[in-house]
C-alpha cells in the first residue's frame, strides 16, 4: 500500500513536467500547425542557461530560472521569424524538414558548446526528503512540480483571460478570418512560437539541476512531450495537461511493476494503444484524420 | 531514366571495384549504396504516397537484427518454462526471413498507423521506431542489449563444391549493385502499375482518389510492406556488411539520413534517391577530409536541410529535369508543355 501510494505521489510529481512540457508543443501546434521538433532542444537549452547562470556567474537560482525563460523565449522568436517567417504558407511536411534540420543544428552546436560532459547544477535545497507518512519526496521536486503548476495556470490566463490570448484563439479557430479581422498572423505566431519556447526552456531549467545536464537530454524530453500532446490530441491545452500526468502514471506503474528498462518504452506504448482504440485523442474535438 | 540509361549505368558502376584499389573509397561505396536502397525504399512512402514516414529505420534495423539472429542462431525463453531456439541458418535464409519479417511488420504497422495522417502519421511512425530500439536495448537474452551482436557471418553461396564468399569488398560491393538494381526495379515496376498510379493519385488528392474507388488503406498498405521489406533487406545487407549489430542502428538520425537522401534528390522520382544518396553519402567524406568534428559535419547537414527546402523544394531531379525540357522546349519552339513537377 504505502508503496502504491509512493508511486502515485512520484507520478504527480512527475506529471505536472510532463504537462508543462506538453503544453509548449501543444500550443504551437494548434496555433501554427507547426511540429516542434526544435522543443526538446529548447528544453535542453533552459537547462544549459541555469547552469550557466547559477554555476559558473553565481546568480540567484530562483532569478536564473525567470532568465532561462526569457533567453528560451528569445530564441523561440528568433526561430521563428528566421525560418518560419517566410513557411507561413507551406505545408506541414516542409516546416516539418525545416524544424528537424533546426533541432541537429541546435543539438549539435550545444555538444560543440558544452562537449558531451554531462553538468550538474547546485541548488539551494535540504538533501533530506520531506516524509508524509509512508510517503516521501524531495524538496527539490516539490519545488519543480509547483513551479510548474503555477507555469500551466499562467498560461492558462494567457490564453484565455488576455487580449493576445484572444487573438491566439482566433488564429486557431480560423487563419483567415482572424487576419481579416485585423489580427496580424505573423506577431501571433511569433508570439506563440516564443511563449512555447519559454515553457519549454522552463522545464529544462527546473529539470535539468534535478538530474543532470547534456546535450542528449532534449531527445527524451521531445519523445515525452510528444506522447503527452498525443495523448491529449494535438493543439489541446487541457489535454496536454490530463495527457502529462496520464503519461507520468503509466511509467510510474510500468516502472514499478513491470520493469525499469521499459520506463521510457511507457510512452510511445500509450501512443500506439491510444491510435488503435481512440485514433481522435482522448481530448480532441476537432477530426485529426485528412 | 529509360531502360537503356538505366543498364547503362549498372554496367558502368559495375567496373567500379575493377578500377577503384582504395579499399576505403569501396567501403564508402559500399555504405552509400546500402543507404540508397534504404533511401529508395523510403522513397516508396515519401515520394509516390506522399507519407512522412519518420519511422523507416525500424524497418531497416529489424532486418539487420533478424538477419543476424537467424545466421547467429539464438535461444530465448518466451515464458519461464518455454523457450525457443534456432540453430545457425545459412546466411541467404537470414536476408530472405529479414525480408519476409520486415515485409509483416510492414502490414501490422501500415494497417494500424494509416488510420491517421499528417502530423500524427508523423509522430505515430517516429515513436514505433524509439519502442523497436528500447526493446532492442532492454530483451538482453535475445539481443544482448547494449553488448550488441558480434561476429556476425558474411554470406557464402555455394553452388556444388565451388564456393562464393561475400566477404571481401569488391564481392560484395556486386551483391550490394545486385540488390540495389533488383530493388530499382521491383519498385519501378510497382509505381507504374496500376497500383502505383493509385498511390499517386492519393497523394495528389485523397479525397477525390478514394471517390473514384481507390482503395486507399490498401494501396497505403501495399506500399508499405514493400518500403518495409526493400528496407529490411538493406539492413540484413549493412549487418552482413559490418559483421556487428546494436541499439544504435534504430538511431534517428540514420532516418534523417534516408528522409534527407530522398528530399535533396526529388521525392516522387525513380532517380531522385539515388542522385541524393550519392550527395550525402560522399558529403560526409568530403567534410572528414576537411579535418571538421563530426557535431559540424552534422551541422552542415542540418544546414544544407534547411537550404534544399528552401532553395530547391522539389529536388535536384525535377529541377534538372526541367531546365532540360525548357531548353529542349525552345529548340522545338511552341506546342511544348512543361510537364508539372511530379510534387508541387
Amino acid at each position: 500500500m504505502g508503496e502504491l501510494l509512493q508511486h502515485l505521489l512520484n507520478a504527480i510529481i512527475l506529471g505536472g513536467t510532463y504537462a508543462l512540457l506538453g503544453i509548449g508543443l501543444t500550443l504551437i501546434f494548434g496555433i501554427m500547425r507547426v511540429v516542434n521538433f526544435t522543443h526538446g532542444e529548447l528544453y535542453a537549452f533552459g537547462a544549459y542557461c541555469m547552469y550557466a547562470l547559477v554555476m559558473p556567474l553565481g546568480f540567484n537560482f530562483f532569478a536564473s530560472l525567470l532568465i532561462a525563460m526569457a533567453l528560451g523565449a528569445l530564441l523561440g522568436a528568433f526561430i521563428e521569424i528566421v525560418l518560419l517567417g517566410r513557411l507561413r504558407a507551406a505545408d506541414i511536411d516542409t516546416t516539418m524538414l525545416v524544424m528537424i534540420g533546426a533541432w541537429i543544428i541546435m543539438q549539435n552546436t550545444e555538444q560543440l558548446v558544452w562537449s558531451g560532459v554531462a553538468l550538474s547544477v547546485r541548488t539551494p535545497f535540504p538533501s533530506e526528503p520531506l516524509v508524509l507518512g509512508p510517503m516521501s519526496v524531495s524538496w527539490g521536486r516539490l519545488y519543480v512540480f509547483v513551479v510548474a503548476l503555477l507555469l500551466i495556470a499562467g498560461t492558462y490566463l494567457l490564453v484565455n483571460r488576455t487580449k493576445l490570448g484572444k487573438a491566439m484563439r482566433a488564429t486557431f479557430q480560423d487563419r483567415d478570418t482572424a487576419a481579416l479581422m485585423g489580427i496580424r498572423i505573423g506577431r501571433i505566431h511569433t508570439a506563440t512560437f516564443a511563449i512555447g519556447s519559454a515553457l519549454a526552456a522552463a522545464a529544462g531549467a527546473l529539470l535539468g539541476p534535478v538530474f543532470v545536464v547534456a546535450p542528449t537530454m532534449g531527445d527524451l524530453a521531445a519523445a515525452k512531450a510528444f506522447a503527452v500532446v498525443i495523448l491529449g490530441g494535438l493543439g489541446s491545452v487541457p489535454g496536454a495537461t490530463v495527457g502529462g500526468f496520464i503519461l507520468a502514471l503509466a511509467e510510474e506503474l510500468g516502472a514499478g511493476y513491470i520493469s525499469s528498462g521499459y520506463r521510457d518504452a511507457m510512452g510511445f506504448v500509450l501512443i500506439i494503444l491510444i491510435l488503435l482504440f481512440r485514433p481522435t485523442g482522448l481530448f480532441a474535438r476537432k477530426e485529426r484524420i485528412g | 531514366m529509360s531502360r537503356y540509361v538505366f543498364w547503362i549505368i549498372v554496367a558502368l558502376l559495375a567496373t567500379i571495384p575493377l578500377w577503384v584499389t582504395d579499399y576505403y573509397l569501396l567501403h564508402v561505396a559500399i555504405v552509400t549504396g546500402i543507404f540508397i536502397i534504404a533511401a529508395m525504399s523510403l522513397n516508396l512512402l515519401l515520394g509516390y504516397t506522399g507519407q512522412l514516414s519518420l519511422g523507416h529505420v525500424a524497418f531497416f534495423g529489424i532486418g539487420a537484427y533478424t538477419s543476424a539472429l537467424v545466421s547467429l542462431g539464438f535461444s530465448v525463453h518466451i515464458a519461464p518454462e518455454i523457450m525457443v531456439s534456432l540453430a545457425p541458418q545459412p546466411v541467404w535464409v537470414g536476408i530472405l526471413c529479414a525480408a519476409v519479417l520486415t515485409g509483416l511488420v510492414g502490414y501490422a504497422i501500415g494497417k494500424l498507423a494509416f488510420r491517421v495522417r499528417g502530423a500524427y502519421f508523423v509522430i505515430v511512425s517516429l515513436s514505433f521506431a524509439e519502442v523497436v530500439r528500447l526493446i532492442a536495448l532492454n530483451w538482453v537474452e535475445l539481443t544482448q542489449g547494449p553488448m550488441a551482436l558480434n561476429s556476425i557471418p558474411a554470406l557464402t553461396l555455394g553452388f556444388g563444391g565451388y564456393e562464393l564468399s561475400f566477404l571481401r569488398k569488391p564481392q560484395f560491393f556486386y551483391l550490394m549493385l545486385f540488390i540495389a538494381a533488383l530493388s530499382y526495379i521491383l519498385i519501378a515496376r510497382l509505381v507504374n502499375s496500376r497500383a502505383g498510379r493509385a498511390m499517386i493519385a492519393l497523394r495528389e488528392n485523397e479525397s477525390l482518389a478514394m471517390s473514384v474507388g481507390i482503395d486507399v488503406t490498401r494501396s497505403l498498405v501495399l506500399a508499405t510492406i514493400v518500403s518495409a521489406a526493400i528496407a529490411g533487406v538493406a539492413g540484413a545487407l549493412y549487418t552482413h556488411y559490418i559483421r556487428i549489430v546494436d541499439p544504435n542502428i534504430f538511431l534517428f538520425i540514420y532516418t534523417v539520413t534516408m528522409v534527407i537522401m530522398v528530399v535533396t534528390g526529388g521525392k516522387g522520382t525513380l532517380a531522385g534517391p539515388i542522385v541524393g544518396g550519392v550527395i550525402f553519402g560522399f558529403v560526409p567524406e568530403v567534410l572528414r577530409g576537411m579535418q571538421i568534428r563530426p557535431e559540424a559535419q552534422w551541422i552542415v547537414y542540418g544546414i544544407l536541410m534547411i537550404a534544399i527546402v528552401y532553395f530547391l523544394p522539389e529536388g535536384i531531379v525535377p529541377a534538372v529535369r526541367r531546365v532540360l525540357v525548357s531548353r529542349r522546349g525552345k529548340q522545338y519552339a511552341a506546342g511544348f508543355k512543361e510537364p508539372q513537377a511530379e510534387n508541387k
